[in-house]
């Protein structure tokens, strides 16, 4: 627009009005106008501001305070104790605390390994036109709701686990004194380990997707360096880059550890929702987020809903630690880089 | 390096150059091994998805309701029911989250709330969502005595509000500071300013920011559980159970009924593909962003 047709403050401010007004006092009017506009649209964004923390601290209260009779019925024994009885209303929450931990630990040992080595792939080996498409493809699946892995997993990798990997497991890892606990009873294809699987391949998009980002963000210099007194790709890796993104990568992993503690959908499908705590990762389990999208609209009885809320008390306590501790990290290598 | 005296240490030098390639090579395989180990999964699981839902894709899908277990239907008031969820909880949770971003970026870009905020809206980003379910079934549901349609988009609106929070923030800072100032030296109030400049600098990432959250509640399932329901029956009312695509696909794939397995299937398909196209046109337009 040229200098002629730029419009005046008055003009964008209040259109139509503007050609009325041209005399001192009604200037004076506008610009009050203006600036109680001003004060009103600052408030406004701080009060959303604002709103965001009240959700928190919404989500904090209602969880703490629906959790309540719960808490005061079986006190600290809702944390240790394994039984989950409707009937008699006995709830202890063991099982599907332990469940969540040892699908989410799975998930991390396969999904950890694998999604850094990608990442390693991406960013050193990779030829440059093919970079963009993998890592658009591997962001997709990030995009991909939990709820087609945990159909998906229902129906084609339990059965193919059950057929293939699982009879193998037993045949040969569950002979071995010490590991047969682990590799103990049928192939029943749902099952702990199954849904530990499901989360691996949730979780890998985001680890690469992060360990990529904080792989690309080391200076070319010290990889030139290292290359220039004779390092081969893995020791550059392993010696220059991993160190310098180090804090990074944990924070990446810690969020996909964030990702696979509070995943629902997905395990829900395949863990097979028993209420014990079994040796066996071929049998199956129950995880928090399972056992509450499972049981909440059929729980009735005050203890028994406020039991599952408490359920969710603690997931959330233990997600919210887990991403915090993310956050703090990756903010550290942000500053570092930035 | 450690001495320079012989052949022999020559010789070990170069073997122990040998093992040093040798040792890369193996970890560089298995780092090609990994991504086709990643993208074959991915492809695996469209794969299937295409293969399942496809089959069962006709135009009765679009245009029928669900049906009792043994018969013949589509998938109508789920997806009506989805699309009225997902509308309304952007209706909601856009204006807090650009607003919320906006102070963030805008007026309190240092201060302490502006940290806070981050740091929590952060953690919302990744929080469990079945816990977003129990909040507003705790602060809806149970005040309200009954399952609603409502309340089930203030849950997913709950869910896009962080994600609108982020981008919108992220993408105001990026607007350049002489802009600000520009208009500043031409008077302009600052609420002006950033509703007539900095938004319209910052508008293709910020669009992207809710097709991105829009993308993230149309496959969620878990906070809608109990909040708004289900519904086996066509319902637009607002105030009672109302349908949704993921949650049909939850009670209809671990039912034993071929038939609502095979919905299932195509209600899975549907969400995908429209989550893909969602996805791929965020991507264009922040892409296209970037060239200009």
């Amino acid at each position: 627009m040229g200098p002629a047709g730029r419009p005046r403050v008055v003009d964008v401010a209040l259109p139509g009005e503007a050609a009325a007004m041209s005399g001192v006092s009604s200037r004076a009017k506008v610009i009050e106008r203006l600036r109680l506009g001003d004060k009103v649209f600052r408030l406004l964004t701080k009060t959303a501001a604002i709103g965001v923390l009240i959700i928190l601290g919404g989500v904090m209260f209602s969880l703490i305070d629906g959790s309540l009779p719960a808490l005061r019925t079986f006190g600290l024994d809702f944390l240790l104790e394994q039984r989950w009885n409707p009937v008699t209303e006995k709830f202890g929450a063991l099982a599907p605390i332990y469940g969540t931990l040892v699908t989410s630990f799975i998930a991390m040992l396969i999904a950890v390994p694998i999604g850094l080595l990608i990442a390693v792939f991406l960013t050193e080996l990779c030829p440059m036109w093919l970079r963009r498409p993998i890592g658009i493809a591997i962001e997709l699946l990030a995009g991909i709701p939990s709820i087609i892995y945990g159909i998906w997993g229902l129906f084609v990798f339990a059965p193919f686990l059950q057929e293939t990997l699982q009879p193998f497991l037993i045949a040969t890892l569950g002979n071995i004194p010490g590991l047969s606990v682990l590799f103990a009873g049928p192939p029943y294809g749902i099952g702990v380990l199954t849904a530990g699987l499901i989360l691996a391949i949730m979780v890998l998009p985001f680890i690469t997707s992060i360990s990529r980002d904080v792989f690309d963000a080391v200076p070319p210099v010290l990889k030139e360096a290292a290359y220039g007194v004779g390092c081969t790709t893995w020791e550059v890796v392993r010696n220059v880059v991993l160190p310098y993104t180090r804090v990074g990568v944990i924070g990446g992993v810690m969020l996909g550890l964030g990702r696979a503690l509070g995943e629902t959908m997905a395990v829900t499908f395949v863990i097979g929702n028993a209420h014990k705590i079994s040796a066996s990762l071929l049998a199956p389990g129950t995880t928090i987020s399972a056992t509450i999208a499972n049981e909440f609209t059929e729980a009735v009885g005050d203890l028994y809903t406020s039991s599952l809320i408490a359920l969710g008390l603690i997931l959330f306590v233990i997600t919210f630690i887990v991403l915090a501790a993310a956050r703090y990290l990756l903010l550290r290598i942000e500053r570092r880089i930035g | 390096m450690r001495s320079n005296d012989g052949k022999i240490n020559a010789r070990s030098r170069s073997a122990l150059y040998g093992a040093r390639r040798r040792r890369s090579a193996v970890m560089m395989i298995l780092s090609v091994g990994a991504t086709l180990l990643g993208l074959g999964w991915l492809v695996a699981i469209l794969g299937e998805l295409f293969w399942q839902g496809f089959s069962g894709l006709s135009l009765a899908v679009f245009t029928e309701m669900t049906p009792p277990p043994g018969a013949d239907g589509g998938l109508l008031n789920p997806i009506v029911g989805s699309l009225i969820l997902t509308v309304l909880a952007v209706v909601i949770g856009t204006p807090i989250g650009i607003l919320a971003g906006t102070y963030m970026a805008e007026y309190g870009r240092h201060d302490r709330l502006s940290m806070v905020v981050r740091f929590i809206n952060d953690i919302l980003l990744s929080a469990p969502s079945i816990v977003v379910g129990l909040f507003v079934y705790e602060v809806m549901v149970a005040p309200m005595g009954h399952f609603s349609g409502l309340a089930g988009a203030v849950a997913l609106a709950v869910i896009v509000i962080p994600v609108v929070v982020r981008t919108t923030e992220d993408m105001l800072m990026l607007v350049p500071d002489q802009l600000r100032e520009a208009a500043a030296s031409i008077g302009l109030p600052r609420a002006l300013t950033i509703m007539r400049v900095c938004y319209r600098a910052a508008k293709a990432g910020m669009i992207t920011g809710v097709l991105l959250a829009i993308a993230r509640i149309s496959g969620e399932t878990a906070p809608l559980l109990f909040t708004a329901l289900n519904n086996q029956f066509w319902s637009t009312n607002l105030n009672a159970p109302m349908a949704s695509l993921p949650t049909v696909i939850f009670q209809f794939a671990l039912s034993p009924y071929k038939e609502w397995q095979k919905l299932a299937w195509t209600g899975a398909l549907i969400i995908t593909l429209s989550v893909l196209a969602i996805s791929i046109v965020a991507r264009t337009l922040s892409a296209s962003r970037k060239s200009s």
